[in-house]
């Protein structure tokens, strides 16, 4: 298969994830779990040998879930909702709610009283990740986790193969830095949109299959010799939650500039470390969490996320950075001011968006992305 | 009505100005706490707070600031503050209105004394969690995370563990910021009157089983400020033994404090800081009194888990059970509850849009207490500090509808 292929299969997957699990459910007669937060052991539920599904919400519209979130709930939360009311996630076997915000802690007792097709799980994680107590709590709820999986799914989940599918998880993870690094070192091979779909992708389709399909695609975008990139590009890096917008990559990229690195669950924090080698695989898989780039839902001291985000800035030597947040989001909106004022501090400009998921980029905050752009345009090129 | 009249009338009460005092010579020593040699610390209303009273740390709470900024209206300018900084308006008005103060000053105590050291409970919200990881970053001083697992229908044996842990490593931290020993003797002592405070503030409360209701919730959201700062101290189950006294009195002379009382709501969510006047004034006109809520409850709602002989071993559980910490389903039996023990007529939501974990679910909640108590539920959208998000006219208007609906039951 060639790259553009490849890529095809990945668009297909985000443009219509629940097609896509449906038939993959077909197919395989396996269960499927949803889940709705990237500090999700997908390990486990691989091991049971069922498909763990991300969440980010299809339904454009709500309606429905009007009844149950008011409407200064974020939008992902509303519109997950809206896709299990809606009874688009009737395909579910089980659904996993990852302690993350305020939000999705609620939304999970809202779904627990009113989907009652789907057995419901909660992973009570920690909050705090820099405590001794806290590192052998997340254990003990991973090992609560698959104990229940376990019952729901009924079936015995065994050494060998949680470390089955940490390697597959790890070699997801490993293909997609691969990627990200091609994109970082040229970013005309493949386009920020398609990068986007990719790493979705990853969360929908089955996940041998994406591991194949991901190296293949690294070997060959990789390995192509490209015509070296015409002009100079605006270096740029996405920070922020879910990007479920892959529509700002085209903005981006026709002023010339071009995400090269990001600071998303749709991207870096989904796979910037591998699960070590450990005494037990659920040992390791917790190791991963507590060392894994932090979300702004968690805590690893006060000044981790700002040094984070500075970090990818220098290394990746980025222009600017560019903060798209959900509207109504708490963790990323409190985090904001302060990495605004770090990347002041180091002479990098920022430039704040508030996107719905479900919703097209909108006009206005095109305007800004290009006015974003064009500034950056006008300061030395880069050499 | 002159001052001679007020205090001639039913809704005059002593212990007012009592509380008032009290709550004065508090934050003036907060204050001062430096040249009297003291620590401040700032923490969470939710937040374990009988060790610092142990250690003889002053500690101040960043929430009560923030109800006293909404009450004294200076919300809106403060969270202005914070906007101007980059916080957008879709954030908890408490934590703006904190933000805004510790980088502009204002409100109106001028400000809060520096921290020594910040204790955060997330029994509450994540939103803590930001807002004291903001705060630390600013005064550059320790921060204490007490991390209590969600209990969305069973505390595990493993949360349980996990708060225990933290109890230990709490008081270790205590001790390493403040250089001395923690006096467990004097633990016991504090832990067995917030114990006993507790029991008194539900007592207090349960006065308003009484028709007519010597309190409402407005007063309840007044009086409460003692239960939250400075529970573990004699000066709180003083004064609440004084207050339950006076409340007494007035069951037994049958002095309600809604003159005309005809109907009984129950309140859910924070107060509407900046309309408190204005909302128990439009009740009182229609005959109604908000005579309990969900909210000034949650300070005594796990008394039962705590075991007063071993505070600090049952103390993470009883922290962790705490109301906002709960799942939807739970919130809604103790709802069901209150209904029943306070006989009200229907239940007044305020829909808070800063407070997400308190208001999402409560749409569920509604619908559970329709289902089984057939009860009208009026939900009025607000925010308990940014006056912005309020308009008197729309609620005026709900309430109406909501009146003439209990009006036909
Ligand atoms: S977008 Fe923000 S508020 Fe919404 S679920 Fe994610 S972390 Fe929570
Ligand atoms: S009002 Fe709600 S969100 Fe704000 S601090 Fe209190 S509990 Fe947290």
């Amino acid at each position: 298969m060639n790259s553009t292929e490849i890529i095809e299969k990945f668009r297909t997957a985000a443009r219509d994830p629940f097609h896509c699990v449906r038939s993959l459910k077909k197919e395989k007669h396996c269960p499927v779990v949803g889940y709705t937060c990237t500090y999700f052991p997908e390990e486990i539920v691989l091991a049971a040998e069922a498909h763990p599904l991300r969440l980010f919400g299809e339904s454009g519209m709500v309606l429905k879930a009007d009844a149950h979130i008011q409407a200064y709930g974020c939008s992902l939360a509303r519109s997950v909702f809206e896709d299990a009311l809606s009874g688009q996630l009737d395909f579910l076997d089980v659904m996993a709610f990852p302690h993350s915000c305020d939000t999705m802690q609620r939304l999970s007792d809202i779904w627990r009283l009113n989907i009652k097709n789907t057995v419901h799980l909660d992973l009570l994680f920690p909050v705090h990740l820099k405590s001794e107590a806290a590192g052998d709590y997340l254990k003990a709820v991973l090992e609560r986790f698959k104990k229940e999986l376990e019952q729901a799914l009924q079936t015995e989940i065994s050494g060998s193969a949680l470390s089955g599918a940490i390697s597959l998880t790890n070699r997801i993870r490993s293909a997609l830095h691969s990627l990200y690094r091609i994109r970082a070192a040229a970013p005309e091979r493949i386009s920020g949109s398609d990068l986007n779909r990719v790493v979705r992708g990853c969360m929908i389709l089955d996940r041998s299959t994406a591991a194949d399909l991901l190296e293949t695609l690294a070997d060959e975008l990789g390995s192509v010799n490209f015509p070296a990139g015409k002009q100079p590009v605006k270096r740029l890096l996405l920070s922020g939650g879910a990007c479920l917008h892959p529509d700002i990559h085209d903005i981006i990229e026709q002023q010339g500039g071009a995400v090269v690195w990001d600071d998303l669950c749709t991207g870096n924090r989904y796979f910037d470390t591998p699960v070590p080698d450990g005494p037990s695989p659920v040992s390791a898989i917790a190791e991963r969490f507590l060392d894994r780039a932090v979300c702004p839902a968690k805590h690893s001291g006060i000044d981790r996320r700002g040094k984070e985000l500075s970090e990818l800035v220098s290394k990746y030597e980025i222009n600017g950075v560019i903060f798209l947040l959900l509207k109504f989001c708490d963790p990323h909106g409190f985090d904001y001011p302060d990495l605004k004022a770090t990347l002041e501090e180091a002479g990098v400009p920022s430039l704040f968006l508030e996107v719905e998921s479900g919703k097209p980029v909108d006009g206005p905050t095109r305007t800004r992305v290009e006015t974003f752009l064009q500034i950056l345009n006008q300061q030395e090129p880069m050499t | 009505m002159s001052k001679k009249d007020f205090k001639k009338s039913a809704a005059y009460m002593e212990s007012v100005p009592k509380m008032k005092k009290i709550m004065r010579n508090y934050y003036l020593k907060a204050k001062y706490a430096r040249y009297l040699g003291r620590k401040v610390a700032w923490i969470t209303s939710g937040g374990p707070v009988e060790p610092l009273i142990a250690m003889g740390i002053i500690p101040v709470y960043p929430e009560n600031h923030g109800a006293m900024i909404g009450v004294s209206r200076t919300g809106v300018k403060l969270c202005e503050v914070a906007e101007g900084m980059g916080y957008s308006t879709d954030l908890c008005s408490y934590a703006r209105a904190d933000i805004g103060c510790s980088a502009a000053g204002g409100g109106p105590i001028g400000g809060l004394p520096k921290p020594d050291m910040l204790i955060c409970c997330n029994n509450i919200c994540g939103t803590v969690l930001k807002w004291y990881e903001i705060q630390a970053r600013k005064f550059r001083v320790p921060l204490f995370i007490f991390d209590t697992p969600f209990v969305h229908t069973e505390f595990t044996k493993e949360a349980k563990t996990y708060v225990d842990r933290q109890v230990e490593d709490y008081i270790r931290f205590l001790e390493t910021v403040m250089k001395k020993k923690f006096p467990r003797d004097k633990m016991n002592v504090v832990g067995k009157r917030s114990v006993e405070a507790m029991r008194l503030w539900q007592q207090v409360l349960d006065t308003a089983t009484a028709k007519p209701a010597p309190l409402t919730a407005f007063d309840a959201f007044f009086h409460l400020a003692l239960i939250v700062t400075l529970r573990g101290t004699r000066t709180v189950l003083r004064y609440y033994r004084f207050l339950l006294d006076e409340l007494n009195r007035r069951v037994e002379n049958g002095i309600g404090m809604v003159k005309t009382e005809q109907y009984r709501f129950l309140w859910d969510n924070l107060p509407i800081w900046h309309r408190m006047r204005w909302l128990s004034r439009t009740f009182a006109a229609r005959n109604a009194a908000l005579v309990a809520d969900t909210y000034t409850s949650a300070w005594c709602g796990t008394v039962d888990h705590i075991d007063e002989n071993d505070f600090l071993g049952s103390m993470g559980e009883a922290y962790t059970r705490i109301y906002l910490n709960i799942g939807v389903d739970k919130m809604a039996e103790k709802v069901l509850n209150m209904i029943d023990k306070y006989e009200v007529d229907g239940l007044v939501m305020h829909s808070n849009r800063s407070c997400k974990p308190y208001s999402f679910g409560q749409y569920d909640i509604r619908r559970i207490v329709q289902e089984k108590r057939g009860l009208p539920v009026l939900i009025l959208e607000s925010d308990m500090v940014d006056a912005r998000k309020f308009s008197e006219a729309q609620a005026e208007t709900r309430i109406d509808a909501f009146m003439e609906m209990v009006g036909q039951k």
